[in-house]
Parts: C-alpha cells; structure tokens; sequence
C-alpha cells in the first residue's frame, strides 16, 4: 500500500541537544495503550513537555521560537525499547525528518517504515547545526533525499546514507510488504526445502 | 570460516538482490498485546490472513494485573488491548495464551520454558528483549509493529545483514557476582550505544560455565549496549535445557536435532568485524546510578564526576541523569536508602533468581522502609515457586509474591513506582519514567536487590553471604 512521499524538505528545526534519548521519553509506556497508529502526538516527549499536574515545563517543544519539521537531537537517539509507537508520536506531532549523529538501529527502521527520514551526520556537523541554530533559531535547514545530503543556512552541506532499496521506498511511497508478498512463491519453496 | 551468525543468517535467506535488504525467513514470530494490534489491522486492511499461525505465539503480559488475576483487568485501556488481542488471535487463528491459562507470561519467558525456543532458529517478537532467545543459539531480535505485520503476511523479514562483535568474558566469577553483573559491568564498559549496528556473539569460560537462565539474563539486555541482538553457542548445558520441554523435538527427533545443534558454532579463525575481551575477575556486583543501563558502577566504586566522564560527548545526559536521580557526582551509592524492591521481569523472573532469592532471604526479615514486590515471570513459574515453598519464605521476610506480568518493569500495568521514590530493581531499564513518572530506579541484580530488601539501602551482598 502506498504510503506518503518524501523528496526534499526545507525547514526550520527544532533543536533538542540531549544524548541517548530513549523511547520511554519520546513516549512513555503509559501511552501505549491505543490500538491504531493515529493521535500519538499529543504525548509527544509528555513527561518533558508536561508536569504531573499538566503544566506546561521549560521545554523546547513548548517553546515558540522554535518550530518546524525537522527535530535536532543529540547522538544514540531512540534507544531502548522497540515500540513503533515513538516513530508514530514524532510524525503524528508534525517532524518529517531527525537529524542526529547517531540512531538506535531499531528506531531508523520504524521511522523508515514511517515515513519519518532519519538522517545521520557527523558529529562536527551536527555542532555546526546547533551553533548556527543558537545564532539563529529561524535558521533554515534542507533536506535533500534525492541528493542525500543536509545543507544548512551558511551553504555548507553534508551527505548521508541511506539504504539503496529504502530510499527508493520514501521517494516512491512503496511499502515492505508490497515487495514481500511479491516474493511469495520464493517463500513457499523456502518453507518447502 | 564462518561465525555462528553467519550460518544462521545465511540459513534462513530467502532471497538476497544487490541493494535490497535480505528477506530473512523467521522460524518463531512472539506477539504480544501493545505491539500487535495496528499489524493485524493492517491485514485487515489489505484483506490477507497470516501466513503462519502454527509459527505464532501469543501471550498477554505488558498489561496484566500481578494480583486477582481472574478478575475484569481495570483499566479500559489496558482491558481493551488485551481484548484486542483475544479478538485477533481468534480471527486469525492464532493460540493466545491469555490471562489463567497455564502457560501465560512474560513472552521471553515462556518461549524458553515451553521449549519453543530452540537453537538454530530465527525468532522475532514486538520487543527489543527478544535478543533473551539468542541465549539458545538462535537469531533472535525485536522489530517494529510494521515488521511484526510483514511477518504476519509472510512470516519474511526484509533486514540488512548487521556487523558481527564477540564478547568474551573468561575467568571465574566472585563470590555473590551474577550474570546480571557481567552483563551490566560489560554496558558499562562499551555504553548503552557501543553495540549499536552489530549482533553480538558472547563466548568465553565466564559464559558457557553459566546455566542457561544465567545466560538469557545476558543476552535479553545485549539491547542495552544498542546491539540487535545477542548469541552464545549452544552446548550439552542447552540441549539438557531443552529436553523433555513441552513443545521441543521428543525422542529420537530430539536426538537427531542435537546433532544439527552441535555443528552451530563460530568457525576457528573466523573473523569478527570488533572483539572485546574481559576478565570475569574484574567483575563486582554492579549498581547503575543514572539514567541508561549504560550508567553502572561496581557496588563499592563512586558514581563518577563530570570530568571522569569515559566519554565527555555524553556530559549533557550525564548531568540531566543525576539531576533526574538527585544524586552528586562522585558520590558513593553504596548504603542510600530505598522505597521499593522490584525482582521480575524478562530480565531476572525465572525460578532461579527466586529460588537464589529465597536462599538469600530464608530467615531474615525485610526493612521496614521498603515494599518488595517478587512478580514471577510466568504461570509455571510461579506453580513452580508455590511447589518448591519459595511462597512461605518469601512471606515470612515480608515480601510480596504476585502472578505473573511485566509489571513495574515499565509501568503498564497498576504496578508503579510513585515519582521521586528510589527503587532497585533487577529489570533491564532504568529510564526517565520507565518504572513510573518520575520514578528513580538503580539496575541490579536479583541478589544485590534481595540484599537490599532486608536491609533497607543499597548493599554489598558479598557481607551478608
């Protein structure tokens, strides 16, 4: 089933320097309890956003001078656990692309399966990111899947991988099982060996 | 020269084409209530039946309640995902073990103990603890609910091969130093990101001396380092383990099965893209103090200042971390006081952590400070727990054996531990939240967590054995 299409993207970003961020605080266990994919934005980072009174906390989330569809983040960004669900809140809340220096493998696989591009670039850049952001936080950053490279408001650019087949998969709105189910007469012979 | 991991892998491809990811055939799919039920809605939007459900096997375990169990599960929520689950398993024919039935539990406990899992194999389930099941020499991973619906319609799953790094861990243990030790002293040695890309083969006399619980403790926290998943070579410890389970190959099946089993292990002089290798000497009961299971000590060391850091990248989430746990640099954990006592989980809730824990406490008495929760990983274990008397001691010390769950693991459930409360926990995470909002958890091992039942703060278990 087709799913959205991700080309190039332009965009102001919303810059969370925090390493090791893990699934828990994208969105907590509590949260998981839905059985469809929709409405998981609202609990978004909910326990750094929000106090247990629902208080709005000195987050940058609920900070207006940022906003966009790019989310920043410090390296090793969705560890912990499997949960689908933190691809789900982080597009559900608006993000098309994260830029890190590092993913948790589970986590770029659910955002690829999601719609969600995750882009990793090098530490150096990504310090290049939060300056010219602490400079600017109106800054502009380019996301350019077809070229696969980041280019930010002073020219200066980075490339980054992307799996052959997966970007093919974002360009085009294809899906996995698409391609499984085309296999299935190689499935059967396997099964049969 | 192949590894242990490249035989399975290239075992179970079912079709590799330049720039695609393999499409790896998957022998065991686990599934459970929280991750499963926008996959079968995707079934049931492309209007396709489960490939395989004699290869499926489902349980209810994130939500459960851990007491009265045969009663209505409160929450609407969490009684409507069970339900979910109930309502797909049946649609799509797939066997639940549901609330009461004898095998229910926590999923990377009962496949083990029923004998569905089995070296050799490729398994796959809806949580990153699925690496528990490479224990037995198996490929064993957590996926993404878009994955587990691809295994649903194809029992197939598109993954590029991972990079290979072998763990080794030779010499003899201390006393009162667990596999839970081992496997934290090695977090905190490479950090929660250091696996991060590869699967990890654990090999070495520290391992294959350890009994096949001892070795799943390992290997479910293989996740916590970022690795996809974690093996060890299986051997006459595993296939006694296996044998006679219920679902495992019977008789001369099982025979010819140990055969195929024993020829499942790294080449000599294959190559391994990192290694590391340490010394099970080295190794004291572990304590983490901050907020990724990456973040632990030796019982007796200090939690480090900023300028120790290994790492000084990391000095952002090192100062969020003690800021969240209210805990100072360079100070000692060694005899703060607790709230809570929490031994369950995939991590530590088989019947040898409670017949170690019961040992420990048989006689004694907890502090009065702290509530102990013993949440057993599964029905039989807690049969098991009941026949062998490990109930009454646990009564008498004043702890609280309930049925079986994930439990304050992480919180899904009513088993919470309350915000800014200090809990050690023998689980396998010790996030922001991750045992309740605002909650604060130490990781540690099931005898260092009995220690610390009894006597009220975090303890030295090597002075009370």
């Amino acid at each position: 089933m087709l799913k959205e299409k991700f080309k190039s993207l332009q965009s102001t970003v919303v810059p969370l320097p925090i390493e090791n961020i893990d699934t828990d605080q994208i969105i907590p266990a509590r949260f998981l309890k839905a059985t469809t994919r929709e409405g998981f934005g609202e609990n978004l980072f909910r326990d750094w956003r929000f106090d247990n009174r629902g208080n709005k906390k000195d987050f940058v989330l609920n900070n207006p001078a940022y906003t966009g569809d790019i989310l920043v983040a410090g390296k090793n960004f969705g560890c912990g656990s499997s949960r689908e669900h933190a691809a789900w809140a982080i597009h559900d809340f608006g993000f098309k692309v994260v830029i890190s220096s590092f993913f948790a493998d589970i986590f770029k696989g659910n955002a690829l399966n999601n719609s969600l591009l995750p882009v990793q670039v090098s530490e150096e850049f990504l310090n290049k990111i939060w300056q010219q952001l602490e400079a600017n936080p109106k800054a502009q950053i380019e996301v350019n899947l077809e070229q696969q490279k980041v280019i930010l408001p002073d020219g200066s650019s980075e490339s980054f991988d992307i799996n052959a087949y997966k970007k093919a998969c974002l360009l085009n709105g294809y899906d996995d099982i698409d391609y499984l189910l085309s296999l299935k007469n190689e499935i059967t012979a396997f099964e049969s060996r | 020269m192949s590894t242990l991991f490249d035989k399975l892998w290239n075992s179970h491809v079912v079709n590799r084409k330049e720039g695609y990811p393999d499409v790896l055939y998957i022998d065991r799919h686990f599934i459970h209530e929280v991750t499963s039920p926008q996959a079968f809605e995707g079934l049931r939007k492309r209007g396709i039946p489960v490939a395989r459900p004699d290869r499926t096997t489902a349980t209810a375990d994130h939500n459960v309640p851990t007491k009265d169990q045969h009663l209505p599960i409160k929450e609407a929520l969490s009684r409507f995902q069970v339900e979910t689950l109930r309502k797909n398993c049946k649609e799509f024919g797939i066997e639940l073990y549901d609330l009461l039935h004898p095998f229910q539990g926590i999923v990377h406990i009962i496949g083990p103990e029923l004998g569905i899992t089995q070296p050799g194999m490729t398994i796959v389930c809806g949580d990153s603890h699925t690496s528990t099941h490479g224990a037995f020499g198996a490929i064993a991973f957590g996926i993404g609910t878009s994955e587990v619906e691809q295994v649903l319609a194809t029992q197939c799953i598109l993954q590029n091969k991972p990079k290979q790094m072998r763990i080794e861990v030779n010499g003899k243990l201390g006393k009162g130093v667990l596999s839970k030790d081992i496997i934290l002293y090695i977090i905190s040695q490479i950090s929660s990101s250091g696996g991060n890309g590869y699967f990890v083969e654990y090999a070495g006399s520290a391992i294959t001396s350890l009994s096949m619980e001892a070795r799943m403790t390992i290997c479910n926290m293989s996740i916590e380092m970022g690795a996809r998943g974690g093996l060890i070579a299986p051997d006459q410890t595993t296939f006694d383990y296996v044998k006679g389970r219920r679902f495992a190959p019977q008789g001369e099946e099982f025979e010819k099965a140990v055969a195929y089993w024993k020829t499942l292990k790294t080449d000599e002089g294959a190559v391994y893209d990192k290694v590391y290798t340490f010394d099970a000497a080295d190794i004291e009961p572990m304590i983490t103090y901050g907020t990724n299971p990456g973040m632990g000590i030796g019982i007796t060391e200090r939690i480090p200042t900023v300028e120790e850091l290994k790492d000084h990248s990391e000095a952002t989430s090192f100062k969020k971390s003690l800021e969240y746990m209210s805990l100072e640099p360079g100070s000692q954990l060694l005899g703060k006081q607790l709230d809570y006592v929490f031994i369950g989980s995939c991590t530590n809730a088989r019947i040898e952590d409670l017949r170690l824990v019961a040992d420990f406490v048989k006689g004694k008495r907890k502090a009065d400070n702290v509530e102990v929760l013993i949440i057993p990983g599964s029905k039989q274990v807690e049969e098991q727990a009941i026949r062998e008397g490990l109930d009454r001691v646990f009564t008498e010390a004043g702890f609280e054996l309930r049925g079986p769950g994930c439990s304050a693991c992480l919180g899904m459930n009513e088993d919470k531990v309350p915000a800014g409360k200090y809990c050690i926990s023998t689980s396998n995470r010790n996030f922001e939240g991750r045992q309740g909002p605002g909650a604060r958890t130490f990781l540690a091992s099931p005898l260092s967590a009995a220690a610390a039942a009894i006597t009220g703060r975090v303890t030295d278990v090597r002075e009370l054995i």
